[in-house]
């Protein structure tokens, strides 16, 4: 009995010794791993991969002669326009919800909280189709400007508009739970020390966050840049005024023009591969800024 | 330890010994709930105050209602006889260190300290030499030289808590208020910390008031205690003031140890389990009342003359004697009582014991009896 004990421990000491208890052998590991990449590089590089193989399919001035098109670069002004105005629009949206439900406390907060994600869970179609209705020639808003001579459906403010909507959870989402567990009691240190409102919010606030606000930045800007469903249903599709760049791809591609259609590709992708890139280099010192806070003596 | 000849010239150019500091009557609510109800407090210049009482006593909220970052639903506050109620927080120069420092973690040590300084408004500000200048001084004051580039994430506990003393002192303040100010330290470096803080505020002369949850740390550092429960105060007093003449069951149970019993009151006769207990019912009116006393209040009587009857549950050998649990005859409760080895009782032997001091308060509330029984 005694024995056996001694046997079974010893047994169980080498096999500990091979490899830790969550460790797999070395054949599950390799197929997990064959799995993960060969699906990654299936659904995700090869595409990315295509779309530029494609864009540069009849030489390189085949692929510059894109962007000599008026409309395309209509459509790139077009795109740039609507990041610059719902970008920041959605910096101060996000910030204001964020330091609402993060530094007080009201009756709906937390239907406020759910509200906030109504954008990511609502398909982009149906936000598109409710800005046509409530906004449109016979919505309850658009006779209004109908009226005044403003267009907001088919024109630019209902392009703005819906992408403002898609995009609004990636501020105010990042900046949640990081201000949060922050609280505020630096800003009540701030105040005790004589800092006014404003100044606690450049000197203390602002710094706490910045890196998460920048994150939540990029995603936002990639997201307005790269929006199509909502978009697609307010601008109308009027070459050279209301087509953003997925718009044109769109277009093109329908027209079989592959080459601009991927040359318009190309850029959005490489909008998004910089945003990841600039996106891994935050995580990578936002996570070092954060160890920091935790780290103890 | 060092001077801190800043401070002392700042604060003797104010006034000498700090100001007063008067709350009349505030109440505060949060919702339903009543986190202080008409507290009145009188704090003098120069004078070192604990805030005492469980969580949830209110106590914080005094603090922070002082320090102006609540504003209470009714009543006032004083400083220095001005009515200072309304007196945003910003300028009411009160030097706050909070419970888990809440320093500027992005911000290195010397830049904390600076804060203060760097930001009042233009014509008040000290030029840059001379904020620099008072900084080191600080740093030297809280005894952390050359600490001054390093980042709050780098420093121990203990460090942190100095710094966030010096940010507060750095603003020249009235009045220091801290709260909790040794909760988040183990147990050796807290002492020293207490030590220490008894020496700054001789040296500064700043009416100072600090939270505690703990009676030992307020009875051993505060000039005055204020004992708060569930939003009142129940008792102010020096700490002899508060171990000798507790004013109500709930202090003389929160601060000390202490031992219950029900008894009856009956025209001026106090009775326990059929026996009278020699006490000094002050006028109480008869019906139920509870006794209170210390364990060291307690002793063995000579046979026939004991007010209680107690029966030898247990005996330990300590090094000093016997250690011997007695059971309550009448009541479901056992005190602790030592005797030398040579007097020491026998298991199941039935002692009579009497009191040289107890105090006695009716019996009512419901909230009586928990306190009670928590003891």
């Amino acid at each position: 009995m005694a024995m056996s004990d001694t046997v079974l421990a010893t047994n169980m000491k080498s096999k500990i010794r091979r490899r830790g208890a969550t460790e797999d052998t070395r054949f599950a590991r390799f197929v997990l791993i064959s799995i993960a990449v060969s699906f990654l590089g299936l659904f995700l590089f090869a595409p990315l991969a295509v779309v530029f193989v494609e864009a540069s399919g009849k030489g390189f001035y085949a692929f510059l002669d894109a962007f000599r098109d008026p409309d395309a670069q209509s459509a790139i002004r077009l795109t740039l326009l609507i990041a610059a105005i719902s970008v920041p629009a959605n910096l101060m949206f996000g910030l204001c919800a964020a330091w609402s439900i993060a530094k007080f406390s009201f009756p709906g907060k937390s239907l406020l909280i759910t509200l906030i994600d109504l954008p990511f869970s609502v398909s982009p179609v149906v936000s598109g189709l409710v800005y046509v209705l409530v906004f449109g020639a016979q919505g309850v808003f658009g006779k209004f400007f109908s009226a005044h001579g403003i267009q907001i459906i088919f024109a630019v403010p209902g392009i703005v508009l819906a992408t403002i909507f898609v995009t609004f959870p990636f501020v105010a989402r990042e900046l949640i739970p990081l201000m949060q567990e922050q609280g505020t009691v630096e800003e009540e240190a701030a105040l005790t020390l004589g800092a006014s409102g404003l100044t606690t919010f450049w000197t203390v606030t602002i710094p706490n966050i910045k890196w998460g606000l920048l994150y939540g930045v990029l995603l936002c800007n990639a997201r307005a840049m790269g929006e199509f469903g909502a978009v697609s249903v307010v601008s109308g599709h009027i070459r050279g005024l209301t087509n953003t760049i997925p718009l044109q791809v769109e277009i093109l591609y329908n027209e079989y023009n592959s080459v601009a259609a991927f040359a318009m590709a190309v850029l959005l992708a490489s909008l998004a591969l910089i945003t990841l890139g600039l996106k891994t280099l935050l995580e990578w010192k936002y996570a070092d800024a954060l160890s920091g806070r935790a780290r103890k003596h | 330890m060092q001077t801190l000849s800043l401070v002392e010239q700042e604060s003797t150019k104010m006034k000498k010994h700090g100001f007063s500091i008067r709350v009349d009557g505030v109440e505060q609510d949060f919702g339903a709930f009543a986190a202080l109800r008409d507290v009145t407090l009188d704090i003098q210049p120069g004078e070192l105050v604990a805030l005492l009482g469980p969580s949830g006593s209110g106590k914080t909220t005094l603090l922070r209602v002082i320090a102006g970052l609540n504003l209470p639903d009714r009543g006032r506050v004083y400083f220095d006889g001005e009515d200072a109620t309304n007196l945003p927080v910003q300028d009411r120069r009160v030097g706050m260190v909070f419970q888990n420092y809440a320093l500027f973690k992005h911000m290195t040590v010397a830049d904390n300290i600076a804060y203060g300084l760097r930001v009042r408004p233009r014509r008040l500000r000290p030029a840059a030499d001379v904020i620099a200048a008072r900084v080191n001084e600080l740093l030297s004051f809280v005894q952390l030289d050359g600490l001054g580039k390093r980042f709050p994430a780098q420093l121990s506990g203990g460090q942190r808590q100095r710094v966030a003393l010096a940010r507060a002192l750095a603003i020249e303040p009235r009045v220091l208020l801290l709260d909790e100010p040794f909760g988040a330290l183990d147990a050796r470096v807290r002492k020293d910390l207490r030590r220490w803080l008894r020496e700054v505020h001789q040296e500064t002369s700043l009416t100072t008031i600090f939270v505690t949850h703990d009676q030992d740390e307020a009875m051993e550092l505060a000039d005055r205690v204020v004992v708060l429960n569930e939003g009142r105060i129940e008792q102010i007093g020096t700490p002899e003031e508060l171990y000798d003449r507790p004013s109500s069951p709930f202090v003389i149970s929160f601060v000390g140890e202490a031992v219950a019993l029900p008894v009856t009151v009956a025209d001026g006769h106090v009775k326990f389990a059929g026996r009278e207990l020699h006490i000094d019912t002050h006028g109480l009116r008869s019906g139920p009342a509870k006794v209170f006393f210390r364990p060291a209040d307690i002793a063995v009587a000579a046979v026939g003359n004991g007010e209680i009857e107690g029966r030898v549950e247990s005996l330990r050998r300590t090094p000093a004697g016997v250690r011997a649990t007695i059971a309550i005859e009448g009541y479901d409760q056992t005190l602790e009582i030592d005797s030398p080895v040579e007097h020491a009782a026998s298991l199941g032997e039935k002692i009579p014991l009497s009191l040289t001091k107890a105090r006695i308060f009716p019996a009512e509330s419901s909230a009586f009896e928990n306190i009670a029984d928590g003891i």
